[in-house]
């Protein structure tokens, strides 16, 4: 069970994309496991063959438990007929974090996982449990349908969509999205506050603002979405997003971190994308990479990650790994946002509205678009003379948005 | 697709955004951002999904016109109506 957040102990399997014998490759997604943060697709960082399940439907585990036993390419079969869960040599169990990626979070303050791990036991759900769908428990929870009171049809009599909508009576619900359904908005609040408590109890936190002129932003988009198709437009979002993670590449001491008294800085940026859940809800995705895409690659990253997110479809590796947050307010609501770090990152950079502002420009007093950026940062690991040119650094990067 | 649609499209496509609020009783005079507390990565995903289903150019320049229902719904009548589909 991977760590999917500073604050995760514990996780639910409630999906088995695969089975024993199947072939797997790096990136596939095997599994999906409901979190405080909604259900989450987890994916696999190694190639080969899946040997054993270790983990049943709707067992609720333990971060660090091994899930699965995978054969990797490069080892020979097990040799036992029965592979033991505790001790498993050959075989390579699917838990916390890639190995060539930052390592999952793990808790600096006296958490439950910072005990010793148990390995192998499932620890059983309470009560009988059929097997639910993922698509079955989302509708089920979306029309307030108790799933134990439905007759499954599926495999081991688990509960299908169908059944729900049976169920229900009526005639089935198209199986398009409709949104925020595979979201517990009380359980992510619940998860939003034990992160936000932990950074004010542990992260000194200092703040810088600086207000820049982006006309030239909004002129170059202007531009540059004339000839283009509304699914390939740009967003504002895509050049703050850009110009943080270029920023961040030299900027170590904000990209990375702090985990049990040291700081390490993070070999790629991964900005987390801050991202607001109708009726109330918070979560802030891993874009990967988005110092080494295009900008239209992170426009077009973004759009996906924010609609999966908001449907509750993260993947895990974007749950564990984001290296610095961006977070911006959009079009609406107020100049300037002052956010509380995500542990154990070290930095978030805060985008206000845009405004229209009396400016100098050349000597002269003209009418500007102005847009305020925030930086929070974690004192144990810069001071502000650092955190000053970071700052600058990316609002100078949008004085070029053809170079971002 | 005829122009009779063109309303139900859009509350279909304004409901994928917003599916916890009653479009019928929208005013086809308020400004969706608000009323609907939309932002502007939703209002882009609307626009794709209008032209998606419509097959109208939607230029940035005319977004202004869409920030209504009522305004959406001439803008596109006026759009479709004039052969440009």
């Amino acid at each position: 069970m991977p760590s999917l957040g500073a604050d995760m102990e514990a996780g639910t399997l409630v999906e088995w994309l695969v089975k024993p014998g199947d072939r797997v490759k790096r990136g596939d997604i095997v599994a999906v496991v409901e979190t405080q943060k909604g259900a989450i697709e987890i994916e696999i960082f190694d190639t080969g063959q899946i040997e054993q399940i270790l983990v049943d439907l709707n067992s609720k585990v333990p971060v660090g438990t091994p899930l699965a036993r995978i054969r990797t390419d490069l080892e020979p079969a097990a040799g036992a007929a029965t592979p033991r869960p505790v001790t498993p040599p050959p075989a390579v169990a699917i838990a916390a974090a890639p190995p060539a990626s930052p390592p999952a979070p793990a808790p600096t303050a006296p958490a439950p996982t910072a005990a010793p791990l148990p390995q192998g036991p499932i620890v059983p759900a309470a009560g009988r449990r059929v097997p639910v769908s993922p698509a079955a428990r989302r509708l089920a929870e979306l029309r307030h349908v108790d799933p134990s009171a439905v007759t499954g049809s599926g495999p081991g009599g688990a509960i299908v969509r169908a059944d729900v909508e049976r169920s229900l009576g009526a005639t089935p619900v198209p199986a398009e999205r409709k949104r925020t359904i595979g979201l517990d908005l009380d359980a992510m609040r619940t998860a939003i506050a034990a992160a936000m408590a932990r950074s004010k109890r542990e992260i000194p936190h200092y703040y810088l603002q600086h207000q820049v002129d982006v006309t030239p932003c909004e002129q170059w988009i202007a531009r540059a979405n004339e000839a283009r198709p509304p699914d390939s437009r740009l967003l504002m979002g895509a050049l703050a997003v850009r110009a943080v993670a270029l920023a961040a590449r030299n900027f170590t001491a904000f990209n990375g971190f702090y985990r049990e008294g040291s700081y390490e800085p993070a070999a790629a940026v991964h900005i987390g994308v801050a991202v607001a859940i109708r009726g109330g809800g918070l979560a802030a995705p891993a874009l990967h990479d988005a110092d080494r895409i295009s900008l239209d690659e992170v426009m077009a990253r973004m759009r996906d990650l924010v609609q999966r997110t908001r449907a509750g479809r993260i993947r895990s590796s974007e749950m564990s790994d984001p290296t610095i947050t961006v977070s911006s307010l959009g079009e609406r609501g107020v100049e300037a946002l002052y956010g509380i770090i995500y542990p154990p990152q070290v930095s978030l950079v805060g985008f206000g509205k845009i405004v229209a502002r009396p400016w100098l420009v050349d000597g002269a007093i003209g009418p500007r678009s102005v847009l305020t950026i925030t930086l929070a940062a974690d004192h144990r690991v810069s001071d502000g003379h650092a955190g000053a040119l970071f700052l600058a650094d990316i609002g100078k990067r949008l004085q070029e948005p053809e170079n971002l | 697709m005829n122009e009779a649609d063109i309303p139900t499209v859009l509350r279909e496509e304004l409901g994928n955004i917003a599916p916890e609020m009653d479009l019928q009783k929208l005013d086809p005079l308020a400004d969706l951002r608000e009323a609907l507390d939309i932002d502007s990565m939703d209002f882009l995903n609307f626009v794709i999904a209008v032209h998606r289903r419509l097959g109208v150019e939607i230029p940035e320049l005319d977004y202004p016109k869409l920030v209504t229902l009522g305004g959406a719904i001439s803008y596109l009548e006026a759009k479709l109506g004039s052969g440009k589909r």
